[in-house]
């Protein structure tokens, strides 16, 4: 493999791009993950197909679109959930189905704008321009300061929301406040892995970095380990092998999966 | 003073009274003793108390404040439920789940203090999934304390733990009570482990059937007998 590819300036957009989702995905994903939401990153990536088709047809930038739809319908199904006391995996299913024959029926309508489309579906980390970058980089630390400042009362309702409202944390806003989050992120992560593989991005380096047995500080930083390893060993592989990137960074945060089940089942990780 | 007070409390559920015109007081101080058996209205006593159900008629103070109108009151408040219930891989050391309730990060020293006080001290890098009923019992209430409460409440706090866990338990609570002067709310169907730790004692069974000094409460066979009966009944009932 040469290093000329790290020259080129896609590259490096890509790239930077890439390790602030993989940061992102891993930081919000571990808290669904815990919640045991773990496809509700993949039911707003759904909606947010809807959102594109919107966007597409209306002739607006369709990350925006998305942007709106799934935050608004990421916000809709929990109070849903809170009101009507449906389960967590019934609203996720209701979710995706919706955003899936909404996005089907607008492209339906307009007769059609498969290529655009493709590039949603399946990611475009290499196609990031400058603007994207800034907007994933900003969104990225915003994201994650609140995470910080937030650390504790987020901590303790994914913990166990009965106790952290005894001890007087709004668990209700909490809640709002991850969901909201994890909207945003999806849709920003849309171009690098897709909104078919991204809950991949939420779930699967952060079940392998669980399997470790830490402390919930050094699950996360596991988690982002095996998040930026994956993404950015993954672009790179396949810009020089010419596969797609989503694939390619999923099957290596599956290989990590994988790899540490084995190390697990030999024995070689604590108990949990 | 009376750090509690409790005013005709009654709480329905569609089918029945969970609790039925309920009034006590507890002192600054007291060591309460809350028996009765299983279904009695204990869990939903506590729940009404630490303002996780809003749905009862009668008026509930702390420290002389209604607790419809502040939750302030929860800041004094330190709560070792029945069985925490998590994930049992979920990644979280000893040490993480008590510094999740730090109000103030300029307590960190308390932590280690107890920690050592609770005998758990060699356990806070460990996962909390790892550990045995007894330290996991002493991690919760580790976690209550943290924040310097006025008032412990503990809900049937040792179901399922061996009587080595329950003796060091114990010594604890008495420790917690008469040397830091913490108010403590116990729920127990154990008569025996309430005789021995408790001052006032409070019978319930939907209704508050008694509610004294635990000296009263023991020194009177007709009550210990009927109390028995109807723990003992409970019992039979869930064999």
């Amino acid at each position: 493999m040469s290093f000329e590819i790290l020259s080129f300036s896609f590259m490096h957009r890509a790239l930077i791009s890439g390790v602030a989702i993989a940061i992102l995905c891993s930081v919000i994903g571990l808290f669904l993950v815990l919640r045991r939401y773990s496809l509700f990153g993949d039911a707003i990536a759904h909606s947010s197909f809807g959102g594109i088709a919107l966007g597409l047809l209306a002739g607006v930038y369709p990350l925006w679109t998305a942007y709106g739809v799934s935050l608004v319908s990421a916000l809709i199904i929990t109070r849903v959930k809170e009101k009507f006391n449906i389960s967590g995996d019934a609203s996720v299913a209701v979710l995706l189905s919706s955003g899936i024959a909404v996005g089907l029926v607008i492209i339906g309508i307009s007769g059609g704008f498969t290529i655009d489309i493709f590039s949603f579906l399946f990611g475009s980390i290499l196609l990031v321009s400058v603007n994207d970058t800034i907007l994933i980089l900003s969104l990225t630390g915003i994201i994650l300061i609140v995470v910080l400042v937030l650390y504790r009362q987020l901590l303790y309702s994914t913990f166990n929301e009965e106790q952290a409202k005894v001890s007087g944390i709004p668990v209700e806003k909490i809640n709002y406040l991850i969901v909201f989050m994890a909207g945003l992120t999806v849709v920003t992560s849309i171009q690098l892995v897709g909104v078919l593989l991204i809950s991949a991005l939420f779930v699967i380096p952060n079940v392998t970095a669980i399997m470790y047995g830490k402390g919930f500080k050094q699950t996360a930083i596991l988690s982002i380990s095996f998040s930026i390893f994956s993404v950015v060993t993954g672009i790179l592989i396949s810009y020089v092998f010419d596969i797609t990137p989503a694939g390619t960074i999923v099957l290596l945060s599956i290989g990590l999966f994988a790899g540490t089940m084995g190390i697990k089942s030999m024995g070689l990780l604590s108990k949990n | 003073m009376n750090v509690v007070e409790i005013e005709h409390l009654t709480v329905k559920y569609p089918d029945v009274k969970a609790l039925d015109d309920v009034s006590f007081t507890v002192k600054e101080g007291d060591f309460l003793g809350i028996i009765g058996p299983n279904g009695a209205g204990k869990s939903t006593l506590f729940a009404t108390m630490l303002g996780l159900n809003n749905k009862y008629d009668g008026i509930i103070k702390f420290f002389g404040q209604d607790i419809r109108k502040s939750k302030d009151y929860l800041k004094e408040i330190g709560y070792v439920p029945q069985k925490p219930i998590f994930e049992k891989n979920f990644p979280a050391t000893v040490n993480d789940i008590v510094r999740m309730s730090l109000r103030k990060e300029s307590n960190e020293k308390k932590i280690d203090e107890i920690l050592q006080q609770l005998w758990i001290h060699e356990l806070s890098n460990r996962r909390i999934g790892e550990l045995s009923g007894g330290q996991l019992q002493r991690v919760f209430i580790a976690k209550a304390l943290v924040n310097n409460p006025k008032i412990l409440i503990l809900d049937e706090p040792v179901t399922g733990i061996d009587q080595q866990n329950i003796d060091l338990f114990f010594s604890i609570l008495r420790e917690l009570n008469s040397k830091q002067k913490i108010t403590i709310i116990w729920s127990s169907h154990d008569l025996d482990a309430v005789n021995q730790l408790a001052n006032h004692v409070a019978c319930l069974n939907r209704t508050l059937f008694f509610h004294g000094e635990s000296d009263d409460f023991f020194d009177n066979d007709e009550l210990v007998k009927q109390y028995s009966e109807a723990s003992m009944q409970e019992h039979m009932h869930h064999h």
